[in-house]
């Protein structure tokens, strides 16, 4: 009986799916090149680009799982993973990295004993200038910008989060 | 007013009247730089100040106003009282702001930004304020709060304390000029002040009417903005805004009154280059892409800003994206598209939004859609949002991109004029390229060629950043001096340092060292020092940073933004940042150089694209220039082996 419900969820969850990719499709239809602009709008709503979610997307577009999986890998931007609970991006901008954000990258690091930095809860990652040279060396942590940082900031910015 | 569509004669009417200014107001530069910095508390804590006192202000959200360094700002202004500008601001001075300037009159201490206006005489005024800041301060011991008792004491003397106030500023836009003392309204401003000035001050000037001739700052301030003219002065989320600073006049005065051949003409007139970095002339851009035979034609807006650390871009279109848009539909008209785009860094959401709810705002009045203002002319606009390729900057890679493909560049001709988006003729311009065309076309070219030089006309924006006092977004005529752009409007070196180069032209630019700052900014001599004009990312670096570092740095960001299409940019890339690593680690031989050169010309004559061939550039400039900093590295590596063999030596006679 349980296992019923459960599958029943699970269905309706995958249907649910399906429904959205189809909606989204229809919304950019008419659209010339929409593909990337539909994975925007997947990436937003998922955190990723779910492999089932492409696949619908490729039935739904007619366009080969290959030729998205193309687009995917090409573009930074996409995630192929699902993103820790919260985001961390240290901006590799030149300003910030003349004023020491390799530092500020290795202690967060080292705070999360990880490299690549993933560990489940913190999704660390580093990326292109997000126009803040003016408080350089910048932080983004889960949107919200912190500048003017040293290593010695990392533990509290991470303690802040932690858990929450 | 917005709903409904606008006529030609609306429009004059909103030019012509000039709107009732408010008796004060307030802006709040909410731009990308200025919330991360905390611009959204200081704006909800002046709204709940303002209420719980019950006055009367106009508090808007505007774009950047370019000073990075004292972000969040907040300018103040209104009938009968100076403008204001306040620097460096949290939800606690917000407060202050409202209660103690706005109701009481006063300044705030260590807040205010004095301007680049300066006056010349005291225009018959009884001075009431006195702003006092130190700009050549020696290493701790900044005298600015020492003058600041001075001036008051010596005020008592006078039995002045009570109508003239002194206070400390944030900032007087000079620099290594001493003590400096701006006086208000009059922005009368003296530098290089010494303690004896200060009685003539009082006695001569404030109580006698003279200004102090041997005191007094005559240099005007080298900045001319006109792409930035809007930013951080008017709303960027109001169409009514735009219209009333001017807005549209161009687009209509092109549609109403010029053949699309005559806009090509004026561009011409204008000498406008492209202001994404090559430097082609836009009107011939435009003629390229009229001329050819086709059933449909696109322009798009390049807002793919990836140089890192520029962000003049991203500063126009979210302070002033309705003159973005209607630069798109002054070149949409002259080529005779009716399909235009942009395409925006998915990284600047707040650009993307500004500039989508433009184009709603267009649409719903009229502006975009058919038969615009009663012309012939029939043209909307979309966004797309590019996904993180640097490559895509590049005008093919960009179409490929648009076209929901890999933004991999295609070879070049034919090129996009003839044969671009969807095989379509197409002509691509960057943001600060349309911003100034929206104003050519209403101020007219000739005027635009009256700033810069014979081959570089108007002006250009700049991001300058990194080891310099005021990181800001500044807006020069071509041909001023680099030096004068790095020292005299943003203060040069930060803490005292001593400036060693400055990059021009991000990724693809290259070094220009201390002894070259007084080459004028133009395309030509950027190119001729080995560097190039780029975007406008101009990165400031002192006696501590190694150029071995910043060249791996640089080229690092293009091995890993290599589409991987042609072989030079990808394997050569590749090898040579192994080189340069290797290097920097100290393990490097002086034959490494060579190598590095030949990598160099190979990727520079063989890629195919605008990425491949410039990658280098950050890597030969830094060796031009810089050689004995290679050397070095490698040397050191060579003298520690000679140390280890003559160890091991001692060590083996020893047995």
């Amino acid at each position: 009986m349980s296992m019923g419900t459960e599958l029943g969820n699970l269905l309706d969850w995958v249907e649910g799916i399906r429904r959205r990719v189809r909606e989204l499709a229809k919304e950019w239809e008419d659209q010339e090149g929409n593909l990337i602009m539909i994975l925007h709008a997947i990436q937003n709503e998922f955190g990723y680009i779910p492999r089932g979610v492409a696949s619908e997307l490729s039935k739904e577009l007619g366009i080969s799982m290959a030729r998205i999986y193309e687009v995917i890998t090409f573009y930074h931007y996409f995630r192929l993973t699902p993103p820790g609970r919260h985001t961390i991006q240290v901006c590799m901008g030149t300003a910030c990295y003349l004023k020491g954000a390799m530092d500020l990258q290795n202690e967060l690091e080292r705070q999360l004993k990880a490299t690549g930095g993933r560990d489940g809860e913190f999704h660390l990652e580093s990326v292109r200038c997000i126009g803040c040279c003016g408080m350089a060396p910048a932080v983004v942590v889960d949107g919200e910008t912190h500048g003017r940082l040293c290593p010695n900031d990392m533990a509290g910015i991470l303690k802040e989060k932690r858990g929450k | 007013m917005e709903t409904k569509r606008l006529t030609t004669s609306d429009l004059d009417a909103i030019w012509a009247e000039a709107p009732a200014p408010a008796k004060m107001w307030i802006r709040v530069g909410m731009d990308t730089g200025g919330i991360a910095a905390g611009a959204r508390q200081v704006y909800d804590a002046l709204i709940d100040a303002r209420d719980d006192l019950g006055l009367k202000i106009d508090i808007r959200k505007t774009g950047s106003l370019g000073l990075s360094y004292a972000d969040p700002v907040v300018v103040v202004g209104g009938v009968d009282r100076p403008t204001v500008v306040f620097g460096a601001m949290d939800a606690e001075s917000a407060r202050d702001l409202i209660v103690r300037h706005c109701r009481d009159g006063y300044l705030l201490e260590d807040r205010v930004i004095a301007t680049h206006e300066r006056g010349r005489d005291l225009g018959g005024q009884p001075q009431v304020a006195m702003l006092v800041k130190d700009t050549s301060p020696r290493k701790n011991q900044d005298r600015t709060a020492f003058f600041q008792d001075l001036i008051r004491e010596e005020l008592g003397v006078h039995h002045q304390q009570a109508k003239v106030r002194v206070y400390r500023a944030k900032d007087m836009g000079l620099y290594q000029k001493g003590v400096c003392v701006q006086l208000l309204p009059s922005r009368v401003t003296y530098t290089n002040v010494s303690g004896p000035d200060i009685r003539r001050m009082i006695e001569e000037t404030l109580q006698g009417g003279q200004v102090l001739t041997d005191l007094l700052e005559t240099a005007g301030d080298p900045q001319q903005r006109i792409v930035l003219r809007n930013c951080g002065l008017i709303d960027p989320d109001e169409l009514q805004s735009y219209l009333q600073a001017g807005g549209y006049r161009g687009l209509k005065r092109a549609l109403t009154e010029m053949t699309p051949e005559q806009v090509i003409e004026e561009m011409k007139v204008s000498g406008l280059r492209g202001r994404g970095g090559a430097g082609f002339p836009t009107w011939l851009k435009w003629k390229l892409t009229r001329d050819p035979v086709a059933d449909r034609k696109i322009v798009i807006c390049n807002g793919d800003e990836g140089d890192p650390g520029a962000f003049m871009d991203r500063s126009v279109l979210e302070g002033d994206p309705h003159a973005v848009l209607e630069g798109l539909m002054i070149s949409a008209y002259a080529i005779g598209a009716e399909t235009g785009f942009f395409y925006i860094r998915a990284e600047y959401p707040l650009a993307v939004e500004r500039i989508q709810r433009a184009i709603d705002q267009c649409r719903a009045a009229g502006l975009l859609g058919r038969n615009i203002l009663g012309s012939d002319f029939s043209f909307d606009a979309q966004v797309r949002l590019g996904a993180g390729a640097f490559v895509c900057g590049e005008e093919t890679a960009l179409i490929a991109s648009i076209e929901g493909r890999r933004g991999s560049p295609e070879p070049r001709p034919p090129y996009p004029s003839v044969k671009g988006l969807w095989g379509k003729p197409t002509s691509i311009n960057n943001v600060e390229t349309l911003a100034a065309v929206s104003v050519i076309l209403d101020e007219g070219g000739e005027w635009y060629a009256g700033f810069g030089t014979e081959k570089s006309r108007g002006t250009k924006v700049f991001a300058v950043t990194g080891k310099v006092q005021n990181p800001q977004l500044v807006e020069v005529p071509m041909g001023i001096p680099i030096r004068t752009v790095i020292e005299d409007v943003c203060g040069g070196a930060d803490h005292g340092a001593r400036i060693k180069a400055v990059q021009t032209g991000g990724p693809s630019g290259g070094v220009i060292p201390l002894d070259k700052l007084d080459t004028p900014v133009t395309y030509e001599s950027l190119q001729a020092l080995g560097s190039i004009m780029g975007s406008g990312g101009m990165l400031v670096m002192d006696e501590s940073d190694s150029m071995v570092d910043v060249a791996k740095f640089y080229l690092g960001f293009c091995v890993e933004e290599s589409c991987g299409k042609c072989a030079p940019c990808r394997i050569g890339g590749f090898q040579m940042l192994k080189l340069l690593e290797k290097i920097h680690a100290g393990n490097g031989d002086p034959d490494d150089l060579g190598t590095i050169r030949d990598i160099c010309h190979c990727m520079k004559t063989a890629s195919l694209c605008g990425l491949g061939q410039t990658a280098p550039n950050p890597v030969l400039s830094t060796l031009q220039y810089f050689e004995e900093e290679y050397l070095d590295l490698v040397d050191k590596r060579r003298a520690t082996s000679a140390n280890q063999k003559r160890e091991a030596i001692t060590q083996w006679e020893r047995v």
